[in-house]
């Protein structure tokens, strides 16, 4: 059990955990996307830098008010997600119209604003947060060691991925948002005040960026850059699991972090580009994506 | 609303449940309806005839506020409708069934039957609805858009039945259907009627129209031209071929 093809178990092993590890964040923020564009034809490109936010506030939670990290698990989501809903209800709602290049181009901007804004402020150089004292150590596994964050992080994910699951293809609101996404108008015909819906989703599929960068603030440094390093590999993620598919993004996700972790083993020159080289073949087998609908 | 207005929804000074005046609609720039003028009395059917083009999808639509800009006054149950939202209208006690049926197909049968929420007391239970069109019931798991084109229409009917809607607005329900499932239909809007239900019906079809309406207007370049109650309709024949170019 020390080596397997010819790779030390412990680095295996390690480099899939990271990949796990990186797939659940893949996994979180792509259904943010997948649920804010099925309803809104909207590509959130402001997606990172809400995830950064989350990062943020859950460390100014922690230093100026004092609130810790399982505190920051439950208030950042309905803080950050509250300024979803009010960017939403003060801009994206009037462009809802136009061509989806508006959208992009909105979101995108305000990314950009919000990332300077915080780059400003804070640096870039990063801002350290502590994990909290009931999830540090490791646990010895036998063949490697599993530090006790990063199972609660792939753990955490996972549940929040199937709650979303089950909230969206199994509960009646649910059958609303897909029912509004196929026909809005005629959802609203039916009863149902469709445009509140669309702002409180779009408030959701942010707090959950926002949950994913407070389960992020232990991992990676809390830096303005971290939600953009990250969502260039989650637009890829989007892409190759296939625009608006709620499964499509979980599935893909944690697959292509594994994937990544894996080329860093066996082909380390490979593991940036290798997510984007799937998604090129992707998009020329399979324009609509894995589990898109064409 | 008091108790007894939950039998008989509506009944204003005049005794229309609906009432449209000079209702006028556009779809963004091409002005689509110059001055729709009709009433329909609770537990009344009544037809809008009328070639492709004259207007009656989006008489219903308007009434629904599914057009992009109305003028004019459509009041129900004595309430005026124009400047209020969809879901309100909806919620005021009107059902909306649309031409394409409008089945998602991301639902399955169930989750579209249930999709509608109740709006009033007074809606069929969902064991009236599977006794009405037993069809569904085998086919509830069904995704909904695999259901055969009958069975669609019947789902995207009963599906406001159960709302406790008062005023039902359908839009062509026996286009594109095999004779038998038509008389079928038809069988289902006597049905209602008889419940008590007040159905607002788009049809090219006259002859179906002949077996379950009270009373039909004809439209024609965005008015309504004619009235011709259902008694009259054998005298009225050659007026309506002529308006119909049947």
């Amino acid at each position: 059990m020390d080596e397997i093809f010819g790779i030390p178990a412990p680095l295996l092993f390690g480099q899939l955990l990271l990949g796990l590890i990186n797939g659940a964040f893949y996994a979180m923020l792509s259904l943010g996307l997948a649920v804010i564009f099925g309803l809104l034809n909207i590509i959130n490109f402001t997606h990172g830098a809400q995830f950064m936010m989350g990062a943020f506030a859950a460390w100014m939670l922690l230093n100026w008010v004092g609130l810790n990290y399982w505190v920051a698990l439950i208030l950042v989501p309905i803080i950050i997600g509250a300024t979803g809903v009010l960017m939403e209800w003060l801009m994206i709602r009037r462009l809802y119209k136009l061509d989806h290049l508006y959208g992009l181009l909105l979101t995108f901007g305000i990314g950009l604003i919000v990332e300077g804004l915080f780059r400003n402020e804070f640096g870039s150089s990063g801002l350290p947060y502590q994990i909290p004292p009931q999830l540090s150590g490791a646990w010895d596994l036998g063949f490697m060691f599993l530090p006790v964050y990063r199972g609660w992080v792939v753990a955490f994910a996972l549940v929040i991925c199937l709650a979303t699951w089950i909230v969206i293809e199994k509960t009646r609101l649910g059958a609303y948002l897909r029912a509004a996404t196929e026909n809005a108008s005629l959802v609203q015909a039916f009863g149902i005040n469709v445009p509140r819906m669309v702002t409180l989703t779009y408030g959701a599929g942010v707090g959950l960026a926002a949950l994913a960068g407070v389960l992020a603030a232990p991992i990676y440094s809390v830096n303005p850059q971290m939600g953009s390093n990250l969502i260039i590999v989650v637009f890829a993620v989007v892409v190759i699991g296939g625009m608006g598919s709620i499964l499509g993004s979980v599935i893909t996700g944690f697959g292509l972090g594994v994937v990544e972790g894996l080329t860093k083993v066996f082909w380390p020159e490979a593991s940036a580009t290798v997510i984007f080289v799937i998604m090129a073949i992707v998009l020329l087998a399979r324009p609509a994506g894995l589990f898109g609908r064409a | 609303m008091a108790d007894g207005m939950v039998r008989a929804p509506g009944a204003d000074v005049t005794g229309e449940l609906l009432a449209v005046r000079r209702l006028e609609a556009w779809y963004g720039e091409s002005h689509v309806l110059h001055g729709v003028d009709l009433d329909i009395r609770p537990g009344e059917v009544v037809t809008l005839l009328g070639r492709n083009g004259a207007g009656k999808t989006t008489t219903l639509r308007a009434v629904m506020g599914l057009v992009g800009r109305r003028a004019g006054s459509i009041r129900y149950a004595g309430r005026e409708l124009i400047g209020v939202r969809p879901d309100v209208i909806a919620r005021a006690g009107i059902g909306y069934c649309p031409e394409e049926r409008g089945i998602f197909a991301s639902l399955d049968v169930t989750e579209n039957l249930m999709l509608p929420p109740v709006v009033r007391p007074g809606g069929l239970s969902i064991a009236e609805i599977h006794d009405l069109f037993p069809n569904l019931k085998e086919r509830a798991g069904s995704q909904g858009t695999k259901l055969s084109g009958g069975e669609q229409q019947m789902l995207a009917i009963a599906r406001i039945l159960r709302t406790g809607a008062k005023l039902l607005l359908l839009d062509e329900p026996s286009e594109g259907l095999a004779p038998v499932i038509v008389q079928q239909i038809g069988r289902m809007i006597r049905e209602i009627k008889a419940r008590g239900f007040t159905v607002l019906l788009v049809e090219q079809n006259f002859r179906f129209a002949q077996t379950v309406a009270d009373r039909h207007y004809v439209m024609e370049h965005g008015r309504i031209v004619d009235m011709v109650a259902n008694a009259e309709l054998a005298s009225s024949l050659d007026r309506l071929h002529q308006y119909l170019g049947v």
